[in-house]
């Protein structure tokens, strides 16, 4: 299901002291399938950007279309929008409110109005897709998990939609390293399995690096760069004056071509240590 | 959406009026709300027109502003205009059938109208140009005297000052879950009361949590810096009069001198 981003633009408080232009003039197409990492630093806009996409606000100007649908024209029905477009907000486990995990996650399929064996089913799935013990966990109070466990019971919340574009604001944020690289298997599980299209939000340049097709870099309310991991970082310097970086592997090889060394650009650890031994062996 | 909200909005500014001892600030909204109850006929409005005229321009707050926080209460202006027309006994100028409006009517309309939209505007002033710190600041300096007879002055400012100080931050958190559940299909707005009072356990219970833990995390960091009561503090801003608070404080009482003998 591929996202069509023309000419957005969103100002916030208009005509008050406080107006404040958060979005501007942004077009962007995010291909059917795609995964595709969103970095930016804190007020770039990457919040208001997201949730465009299902709705949640309305351009100032601009449109988005969703599968041929403008999904800014009047009338247009939200909660198919939103069913299709799954948004995990930043820390969502804030979002949990049910006695138990099972009827938290059935909480949206039953705002579908889906029929109980379906909701069942979905919430099930939905479960197992984020690594939980359907079975062990459905009469547990959402409250009494570990963060961890609660973080994945809220996108299984989402997940249960049967959203076909699955955009995550920060996922990992407040997460032990564990807890993160579960998650993010997860996530590209899902996008391998499922063939969801994912949109990641993400501070961590090292998540994005391993993980995404594709990086849209914003500063400013506007998209600066969008292009491949390694295209990406390859820009250092802009990165860094727009108060982001790049994954420390990546400085550490630059800093050692600046000895003198000469090692391809890497973007991963893994990658890295291949390349160093490479380099190692062949001195 | 729910960002549009504002109570108390403070418009930052370096005007003579933000200047102001909040102290002579609150103790002249006060003496002002209070002496417009005195006022008998339309004549004494001249004056309550030029004070107000005069705070507002020297404020540069906007009329657009102005004219938007008498917005929540347009129910209640409009309302009293409607009682004060129609229930009015007097000398009828028109009317039909039972329905009757009278010249007292309409004058008492006019002038209730008058005042209830002068009251407001002065009010809000108050907020619209001190800062909720500066407020509270002024409010406890205010209660001190009256701490003898038990009035626990320091705290009641404390407790105004954090509640205050959660306002944006409750908005905000509303705002965030209200999206987040709308983003699983949620409903707010559509529905008869039953279901839409239904449809806010989604939002409330969160926000409660969230209330008690952020008011958890906050006793801890307030206990960790062994913060005690009022007792022996210093404050880092001290409040003093100066030249334009004693100016404002002249102003203000030339106004009730003037109302009060010719009203």
């Amino acid at each position: 299901m591929s996202v069509e981003i023309k000419n957005l633009t969103h100002v916030y408080m208009k005509d008050t002291v406080f107006e404040h232009k958060a979005l501007n003039n942004i077009s962007l197409t995010i291909e059917d399938g795609e995964f595709v990492g969103l970095i930016g630093h804190t007020g770039s806009g990457k919040s208001t950007f997201i949730q465009h996409l299902n709705a949640l606000l309305k351009p100032s100007s601009g449109s988005i279309i969703i599968d041929g649908i403008n999904i800014t024209s009047k009338g247009v029905a939200l909660k198919k929008i939103r069913q299709t477009v799954g948004l995990v907000f930043q820390y969502p486990e804030h979002q949990l409110f049910e006695e138990t995990v099972f009827k938290d996650v059935a909480f949206g399929p039953q705002n579908l109005g889906l029929p109980q064996q379906e909701i069942e089913a979905r919430v099930k799935e939905a479960l197992t897709l984020v690594g939980l013990d359907f079975d062990k966990l459905k009469d547990v109070s959402p409250f009494e998990l570990s963060g961890g466990q609660k973080r994945r019971v809220a996108i299984a919340g989402v997940l249960a939609m049967k959203p076909k574009v699955l955009i995550l604001d920060e996922p990992t944020a407040g997460l032990d390293p564990k807890g993160r690289d579960e998650i993010l298997g997860e996530i590209k599980k899902l996008h391998q399995l499922q063939k969801l299209t994912v949109v990641l939000v993400s501070h961590s340049m090292e998540d994005i690096a391993n993980l995404v097709d594709r990086i849209i870099v914003m500063s400013k309310g506007q998209i600066v760069l969008t292009d491949t991991p390694r295209n990406v970082f390859k820009q250092a310097d802009l990165l860094q004056d727009i108060g982001l970086d790049v994954p420390q592997v990546t400085h550490l090889v630059n800093e050692l071509n600046k000895k003198g060394l000469s090692i391809k650009e890497c973007i991963s650890v893994d990658e890295a240590y291949e390349e160093l031994i490479k380099y190692l062996r062949s001195n | 959406m729910i960002k549009n909200i504002t109570i108390g909005q403070y418009i930052p500014g370096e005007t003579a009026i933000h200047r102001l001892d909040p102290r002579v600030k609150i103790l002249a909204t006060i003496v002002y709300i209070s002496i417009l109850f005195f006022i008998k006929g339309f004549f004494p409005y001249i004056y309550v027109l030029g004070y107000l005229g005069a705070v507002i321009w020297l404020s540069e707050i906007s009329l657009k502003t102005i004219l938007k926080s008498l917005k929540p209460l347009a129910i209640i202006i409009v309302l009293t205009l409607i009682f004060n027309i129609f229930m009015t006994p007097g000398e009828r100028l028109f009317g039909f059938g039972f329905i009757v409006v009278t010249r007292e009517g309409l004058y008492q309309a006019v002038y209730m109208g008058l005042r209830l939209m002068f009251l407001i505007t002065g009010a809000s002033l108050l907020t619209l140009t001190t800062s909720p710190i500066a407020l509270t600041d002024g409010i406890e300096k205010l209660l001190n005297p009256f701490r003898k007879l038990g009035v626990p002055a320091h705290e009641l400012a404390m407790m105004m000052t954090i509640a205050l100080r959660f306002i944006p931050t409750l908005l905000d958190e509303t705002d965030k879950i209200m999206k987040a559940q709308m983003a699983r299909g949620a409903d707010f707005e559509s529905g008869n009361l039953f279901s839409r009072a239904k449809a806010m356990i989604p939002l409330l219970v969160p926000l409660f949590i969230s209330a008690f833990r952020r008011a958890e995390e906050l006793a801890l960091a307030i206990e960790a810096r062994c913060y005690r009561g009022g007792e022996n503090r210093t404050r880092m801003k001290q409040l003093k009069l100066i030249g334009i608070d004693y100016a404002a404080s002249l102003l203000t009482v030339l106004l009730c001198v003037a109302i009060i003998f010719t009203g």
